[in-house]
């Protein structure tokens, strides 16, 4: 079903690639098992900043799920024949980035052992709860998906007829779990970073653009290192896609930055005064935010002038990734918590162990993409051949 | 064993006529007992605190050490892993409200004690995943520190600050362990119980009895005639940000 042997063929790149990121994973798991055993204690977090990066990486990572929409939704739905060879990378992509997802808020829960108590008592309404039903179902559908279009192309077969509705449920099912992780902060009262109602459609543009991005490095890297051609006018297609969600999540920060600014309420001000000027003599954030707004500004000009958006189309996808990576997988959520309700600025830093178990599950991530790619390829070279 | 269709429907039949009759016997049960049970023995447990009696004895911090040593409490030096139940800030800080105004400015630096608000509406119940915080019909949020997966969730839904995380094993950090009430483990959020474990026992929550200037009034919310009630109705109380519709069950006089 899943032709795992397929993997096992590769060259000695193949080979050396994959034992680097299995060693990345080792060292992370290391770390982890010292986290389980010494407690949380040994992360960055505090009883004022109690979600870092594990979740603002989470955070991100849905949106990079979720984003598998925009190439299944111009094949399955409008039957963009140009996404064919690309379409079942995003669907792989997708699997590995809630993987990592899954990951990311495993890390960090305190009572790792109990997690099944989400399911044991089931709680409708709390967030979570339906982010964990959101987050499985489209890890189970994306997973149907890829396999067994993979499967019908190894058989050089028509893949079944029920393929087609599963797509098209994916697609809604893709905005869903962004809109959920969103609601997971927007419906808190008492933390007014967030308790704005842009905060969905926001995730979803930032996530339409960093997803594309990283699908469009994917595809340049299987070109060079793999010689497979995931196809120009797919690559143009999702430059494009990119570039209008990129636009659109820039405007719609500016949107909540000009309410924010305007209306002058301390309480919402003071976290974009955090972000963006340091308070109280904390301005660890300072820096990591304008890179994130240079690399959004610059991306944007660079995709939307004609003479520069080919040339620099990897570069303008690496800027687009590292802003909203920064933006999205640090700020967004330690911004949330400086200052306190009680108006305490904490410094939060994350520490080598954080570090290391965040750089464990990237890895983890890239291994399970390399892996479902190599089966890809193997399957596609093979009917070519 | 083998059931004929008859055989069937005759067992559903049944079932379902014996599961209403179930229903209704509780219904007449519900009726006899609320209308057995007068209307003033619903309890909502709240507090009024007296900031005024509190100012008067400047460096007095008996509930803290009270609670602190009645609930195991760990102290750790390190402010980011704090755990706390009862502690004190300036007003201003707890009221924003009386941020850069004049007109509170002789109070701002008025010590508060705070501690979880017990609301109406708990913010934090309704995002915890596995019910392991919830309301009790006494009006008390409970923790249960067995079902707590530690996902925090609940820290960053209360809007006061009020919920602790075990970010290490609060053991070592106990100076005197008391038997009677247990201690946690790390990876699990904890915080006030408004004193259920002395209510259940007829007591007074430890912070009320511990305070020399008697500066707390404990009581029933829901009985008009209660201590707490005529002293509300008598002072100019506030309660922390009522505005954002949590209902908290510690009122201030000022």
């Amino acid at each position: 079903m899943f032709m795992i042997e397929k993997a096992f063929k590769g060259g000695r790149e193949y080979w050396i690639w994959l034992t680097c990121l299995l060693s990345i994973i080792v060292i992370g798991f290391c770390f982890y098992l010292r986290q389980l055993d010494a407690g949380l204690a040994i992360t960055g977090l505090s009883r004022d900043v109690s979600w870092g990066l594990y979740i603002a990486q989470f955070t991100f990572f849905v949106g990079v799920a979720a984003s598998a929409v925009m190439v299944v939704l111009p094949y399955y739905l409008h039957d963009a024949k140009e996404f064919g060879r690309v379409a079942i990378l995003g669907e792989f992509l997708a699997i590995s980035a809630v993987v990592v997802c899954m990951l990311f808020i495993f890390v960090d829960l305190g009572q790792p052992a109990r997690i099944l108590n989400i399911i044991l008592y089931p709680s409708p309404r709390s967030l979570m709860f339906w982010d964990m039903i959101s987050l499985s179902g489209y890890l189970l559908l994306n997973a149907i998906m890829a396999f067994v279009s993979l499967r019908a192309e190894y058989e050089e077969s028509r893949a079944p007829q029920w393929i087609k509705p599963l797509a098209l449920i994916s697609i809604p099912w893709a905005v869903s779990i962004h809109t959920v992780t969103a609601f997971l902060y927007s419906g808190l009262a008492g933390r007014s970073f967030w308790l704005t109602a842009i905060l969905a459609p926001r995730f979803l543009a930032s996530a339409f653009a960093a997803g594309p991005a990283l699908l469009i490095l994917l595809c340049l890297a299987l070109e060079k290192f793999a010689s497979y051609d995931a196809g120009k006018e797919a690559i143009k297609k999702l430059a494009v896609i990119m570039t209008y969600a990129m636009a659109m999540n820039v405007f719609f920060v500016l949107v909540e930055t000009f309410t924010v600014l305007y209306s002058g309420i301390p309480e919402h001000l003071e976290h974009f005064k955090y972000l963006y000027f340091g308070l109280d003599g904390s301005f660890n954030l300072v820096a990591w935010m304008w890179t994130s707004m240079l690399f959004a500004i610059a991306a944007v000009v660079l995709l939307l002038t004609p003479a520069w958006r080919g040339r620099f189309l990897p570069l303008a996808c690496v800027l687009v990734f590292l802003s909203l990576l920064l933006d999205k997988g640090l700020g967004l959520i330690v911004g949330g918590f400086v200052p306190s309700p009680l108006g305490s600025v904490t410094h939060y830093a994350p520490t080598l162990p954080e570090c290391c178990i965040v750089a464990g599950i990237w890895a983890l991530g890239a291994f399970l993409i390399t892996v479902f790619y190599k089966i890809v390829l193997v399957v596609r070279k093979g009917v070519a051949g | 064993m083998k059931i004929t269709r008859k055989d069937f429907l005759r067992l559903s039949g049944l079932s379902i006529l014996a599961a209403g009759a179930k229903q209704a016997v509780r219904a007449v049960e519900q009726e006899r007992l609320t209308k057995s049970r007068p209307a003033a023995r619903a309890v909502r447990w709240g507090m009024a605190v007296d900031l005024k009696k509190c100012r008067e004895k400047d460096g007095c911090n008996a509930c803290v050490h009270a609670c602190n040593s009645a609930h195991n409490i760990p102290q750790f030096a390190d402010r980011a892993h704090e755990v706390k139940w009862i502690w004190t800030e300036p007003f201003a800080t707890v009221f924003p409200f009386a941020k850069g105004s004049y007109s509170t400015e002789s109070d701002s630096g008025v010590p508060v004690p705070l501690m979880c608000n017990h609301c109406a509406n708990p913010p934090c119940t309704r995002v915890c995943p596995t019910q392991a915080t919830w309301k009790r019909g006494d009006g008390i949020v409970m923790m249960d520190w067995h079902r707590c997966i530690g996902c925090r969730y609940c820290i960053a839904a209360c809007p006061y600050g009020s919920r602790s995380f075990n970010w290490q094993d609060p053991r070592p950090a106990i100076a005197n362990i008391n038997p009677e009430f247990p201690t946690r483990t790390k990876g699990v959020v904890e915080k006030c119980n408004f004193c259920e474990e002395r209510l259940a026992r007829g007591q007074k929550p430890a912070c009320v009895d511990a305070c020399p200037q008697g500066i707390f009034t404990f009581g029933n919310l829901a009985d008009p005639d209660s201590e707490l009630r005529q002293l509300l109705r008598a002072r100019f109380a506030v309660q922390r940000q009522p505005e954002l519709g949590t209902g908290p069950s510690i009122y201030y006089l000022v």
